[in-house]
């Protein structure tokens, strides 16, 4: 066990004062051992049950057979992870070798002859299941595991018809873990093989988790009594071959072969995880992810993962007039008149006609707003965002000014990153796991400007506002050096860099440093600066110029219309405008408005998400909307009949032509696509042009999140979301002793 | 270690009338391996290593390359067993953990691995019988009965009333040839006899340290029985003897 996790818990040279020792565990300030992972060499070539395969060396042989097409059972292998061996299920027999041999453990080498269905096969896969029943309880029927359980699956296949298991003593017990609002433990089913530990350490860094005890007597957990705290900690739910792992909030809600599976994207950060939403009827029973090496890998966070049931509670199902100080239920018709009369008798005029996108609106809809305001004379399109009244200080006219250019699997090429008034690990939890991937892995240098934060991994602290960027630029201190000296250098902008006062400053600096580095920063093949939004919606705004006219976004309006608006701030808001809202749920947006038009969530409807990258990716519907509510693009196109100047688009095909003659990257989905160097460079000359009298107010930038699991209408409405904010954003206890909890505080 | 316990547990038949119907015991291994605060062992007593000992620990640390500091979790563990009466709390694992900068849990690993770190506090005296093949043919129950009944009657496992002694049974310890055999603290008592064995433990019971090795006379592990080879020389031969002429 402890040679596997060795890679991941770093020993620690002392020295090295700058380094930031992140809360949760004191190794992560100190160097790591960098794994000396021999560059590829040559393919290599040998034989599966007859068949020839050629495999690259260093190849596990369970990926050889892989090749060739042969299925090999197993349960502690796992491509993303470590290999542990410990499991024994991938037997296979190899000639010339004695005894058969743990592929996963095994190094391809040329010229083997590997069999893969021969009886001595057979009966070692029979046998290692024997071993691992005879610990196991027969408790399939009330499992959550049970349909989608590798072990039972695998017994069926591989396993024994019949039992010989007669030990009076029983089977072995193990206590049940507690390890927060998330994660539900069964650890009597537990079979030891060790990916949930393997990916606390690596992937997730968690390195609280482990095994304790040899033997018969091993067990997982984390020895004192301690919550599981990660944003990540939903992926071992997956991993868990059998049903030790499952989730807390789906226990016992449904089985597997109940659900219907709808491959949609995720909007609870700007990331655009791959997910798979699994719906029973009406109802969405739970989020798994879908595997994507672009952008998520396996992974995605709990956030994604656990806010569904946010979809359940506090949903506007019918359209709301306000009448007095009470909200009336009206019919769509009576809606629509009441916002094209409030339209009117507001007396908004031009620019005085506001619009307001918020974190959760799709493309198709913004497409559809923008269109109607310019339609109604007005440029006044405002963004849900501190100063998103405002035209964004980066400018908006090339997309490398606020896309991640260096793309999501890019991060781990690059050699240095400088992280800029951004905390990765809560605006884009999968991200940063790659960050720490590439941390652990190779020697990567960190730099961090902004709030000291606990990344789960080391960083140079290089300052908390404007001056250090300055200083950075100026290329003062160790780490600036190191970036100079950098083969591809990263720099990470802060979404929340842009809302900052010293924001333009801070853009000024960085787009000149750009331009003089831009050898390393800007060629052809890499760009390394980037913003990394953190809001779903974000990337596809900036693509359609969701952002006002200068004269806009002086000018009062009189009629605002908030489109999934849920961070305003309501004293922006004039006593004397007609607000409406549309939008899912009954969150702060509908308390201002007027008229709310019930809209449909992301698990409701098919519309398209620009991802930071600029990756355009398509979500899918998996269940109806709920009551009376419509697909948000749809209540605009209505909206606009009556408010007697319709949009040219009758059905999605029609809006999303109209998209293509906006930006044709709109309708290329999946794909990123990289801006040209010299056009990057012109965008750069642009923002450093419309900066150029940046002050700077020497403000400290803050991070954004401080509620990693409350940050939208959805999760704010979820069951789980506050569970886990209490747990673990609080440190309310969870069911654990305050002694154990408080001193563990102590040694962090 | 099973051997001792399972008979004695074996089920009777069920009577007929009355089925119960979960009949299965669960199994559980003589340690917890989990921790669980406790007034005398919890993470806010307060460890830290002697002087002397801080100057040993940091000796041994020297051994191994800076960014390998962990391989010396297991030596600093003893040190700190021995440092705190023999067994290793939740707050001796945290300080080798904070020492060699590594999560605690890495520790918590190691320390509940290897059966010869006591997460239980223990007796002044330690008393391990070896209960393993060699010393159980050579007759180690008998000892470990004479050990538990002369203790006033304590089991496997547990420190008598006075907290002079724990007694535990342990797997083999390398000593075979002398069996059958305890150890004490860090010294193997062998070739005993129930009679042996309570002198042995009288003698830790008065606070005097009997001299450790066989107790019944013989020197180390030579024939109980006189030399029956190499009798015919009463001296070693020396260089050349006996050897062809040219080798002499
Ligand atoms: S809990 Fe699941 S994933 Fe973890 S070791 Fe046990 S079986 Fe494997
Ligand atoms: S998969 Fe090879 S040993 Fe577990
Ligand atoms: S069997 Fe007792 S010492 Fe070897």
């Amino acid at each position: 066990m402890l040679r596997l996790v060795s890679s991941a818990s770093k020993p620690a040279s002392t020295g090295i004062l700058t380094k930031v020792v992140p809360s949760s565990c004191s190794t992560l300030g100190g160097r790591r051992t960098i794994a000396s992972t021999s560059a590829r060499q040559a393919d290599i070539t040998l034989t599966v049950d007859g068949k020839e395969v050629t495999v690259p060396q260093g190849s596990a042989l369970i990926q050889a057979c892989e090749a060739a097409g042969a299925t090999i059972p197993r349960f502690c292998y796992h491509d993303r992870l470590a290999i542990a061996g410990n499991c024994r299920m991938c037997l296979v027999e190899v000639e010339r070798s004695p005894k058969p041999v743990a592929s996963c453990a095994m190094p391809a080498m040329p010229g083997a002859k590997v069999f893969t269905n021969t009886p001595l096969v057979h009966e070692a896969r029979e046998g290692v299941m024997e071993f691992l029943l005879a610990n196991h309880p027969l408790d399939c029927p009330i499992c959550d595991q049970g349909g989608e359980c590798d072990l039972q699956d695998q017994s069926m296949r591989y396993g024994a018809d019949r039992t010989r298991f007669h030990e009076i003593t029983g089977k072995r017990a193990v206590e049940d873990k507690d390890l927060g609002p998330l994660v539900k433990t069964s650890m009597n089913r537990c079979i030891q093989c060790t990916r949930c530990v393997r990916f606390a350490n690596e992937v997730a860094g968690v390195e609280e988790l482990g095994t304790t005890g040899r033997g018969n007597d091993m067990q997982i957990g984390m020895y004192v009594e301690k919550t599981m705290d990660s944003e990540l900690s939903g992926n071992i739910v997956d991993l868990c071959p059998v049903g030790a792992l499952t989730s807390k909030p789906y226990a016992f809600h449904a089985r597997p072969w109940e659900l219907k599976h709808t491959d949609s994207i995720d909007v609870m950060d700007a990331v655009g995880s791959n997910i798979r939403v699994d719906s029973r009827g009406t109802t969405v029973m739970r989020v798994q992810p879908r595997p994507n090496d672009d952008v998520n890998e396996e992974w995605i966070s709990d956030k994604t993962r656990y806010a569904y049931d946010g979809l359940r509670f506090q949903r506007l199902t019918t359209p709301l007039v306000k009448q007095g100080d009470r909200f009336v239920a009206a019919s769509w018709e009576d809606a629509l008149t009441a916002v094209a009369n409030g339209l009117a008798k507001s007396g908004a005029q031009g620019d005085e006609i506001q619009a307001v996108a918020g974190h959760l609106a799709d493309t198709e809809a913004m497409v559809a707003l923008k269109d109607l305001i310019n339609r109604l004379g007005s440029d006044n399109l405002t963004l849900d965002a501190v100063g998103g009244h405002a035209a964004p200080v980066h400018a908006v006219d090339v997309r490398s000014n606020y896309l991640f250019n260096a793309t999501v699997p890019g991060v781990q090429e690059a050699d240095v990153i400088l992280l800029v008034g951004s905390n990765p690990r809560h605006e884009a939890a999968v991200l940063n796991s790659r960050i720490r991937k590439s941390w652990l892995h190779t020697p990567l240098e960190i730099g961090l400007i902004g709030e000291r934060i606990d990344t789960a991994y080391g960083y140079d602290y290089l300052g908390a506002d404007a001056k250090a960027v300055a200083d950075f630029v100026a290329g003062k201190g160790e780490f600036a050096q190191k970036f100079k000296a950098a083969k591809k250098p990263l720099i990470i902008v802060g979404s929340a860099v842009v809302e900052h006062p010293d924001g333009a400053a801070v853009f000024n600096a960085l787009a000149k440093y750009v331009e003089q580095n831009k050898s390393t920063l800007l060629t052809p093949e890499w760009n390394g600066f980037g913003v990394l939004q953190r809001v779903a919606s974000r990337a596809a705004a900036y693509d359609i110029g969701f952002v006002p006219s200068k004269k806009a976004s002086t000018t009062k309006p009189k009629f605002i219309y908030l489109l999934n608006a849920d961070e305003v701030d309501p004293k922006s808001i004039p006593q004397d405008a007609f607000v409406v809202y549309q939008g899912h749920h009954g969150d702060l947006g509908a308390q201002l408005a007027d008229v709310c038009l019930p809209a449909a969530a992301y698990t409701e409807k098919s519309t398209t998400w620009v991802n930071t990258e600029g990756r355009t990716q398509l979500g899918r519907a998996a269940v109806p909307p709920p009551g009376a509510s419509r697909e948000d693009w749809k209540i605009i196109r209505a909206l606009s009949e009556i408010v007697g100047n319709p949009l040219p688009y009758d059905d999605v095909l029609n809006l999303r032509d109209r998209m293509w003659e906006i930006s044709p990257s709109l309708v290329r989905y999946d794909v990123t696509e990289r801006t040209s160097v010299e056009t990057a460079l012109a965008g750069l000359k642009t923002m450093a042009v419309g900066t150029a009298k940046a002050t700077v107010s020497g403000k400290a930038f803050t991070k954004p999140i401080n509620n990693f699991y409350q940050t939208d209408p959805i999760s704010r409405a979820s069951v789980t979301m506050a569970q886990c904010t209490r747990a673990f954003v609080k440190g309310e206890n969870y069911g654990f002793s305050e002694l154990s909890s408080a001193s563990e505080a102590a040694y962090a | 270690m099973f051997a001792a316990r399972l008979p004695k547990r074996l089920p009777r038949p069920l009577p007929l009338l009355r089925r119960s119907v979960s009949s299965t015991p669960c199994r559980r291994s003589d340690a917890l391996f989990v921790h669980r605060d406790t007034p005398y062992n919890n993470p806010k007593i307060p460890f830290e290593f002697t002087a002397e000992n801080m100057k040993r620990a940091q000796e041994i640390i020297s051994h191994y390359p800076p960014q390998y500091k962990k391989a010396a979790t297991i030596p600093l563990l003893d040190l700190g067993q021995r440092q705190n009466k023999g067994w290793t709390s939740i707050s001796v694992m945290n300080y080798v953990a904070k020492l060699l900068e590594m999560p605690p849990m890495r520790v918590y690993e190691v320390a509940t691995f290897y059966t010869m770190f006591n997460r239980e506090p223990i007796g002044e005296n330690f008393v391990q019988v070896c209960t393993t093949t060699p010393c159980m043919l050579r007759g180690s129950y008998d000892i470990l009965d004479t050990v538990c009944s002369h203790l006033g009657g304590i089991k496997p496992g547990d420190t008598t009333k006075d907290g002079k002694f724990t007694v535990i049974e342990v797997e083999c310890q390398g000593a075979c040839s002398n069996a059958p055999m305890i150890v004490v603290n860090d010294d193997f008592y062998e070739d005993l006899t129930p009679e042996t064995t309570k002198k042995v433990l009288s003698a830790f019971a008065k606070g005097e340290k009997p001299k450790p090795g066989p107790q019944s006379g013989r020197h180390t592990s030579e024939n109980s029985a006189g030399l029956t080879a190499l009798t015919y020389h009463t001296q070693p031969y020396g260089p050349g003897e006996f050897c062809q002429p040219e080798f002499q």
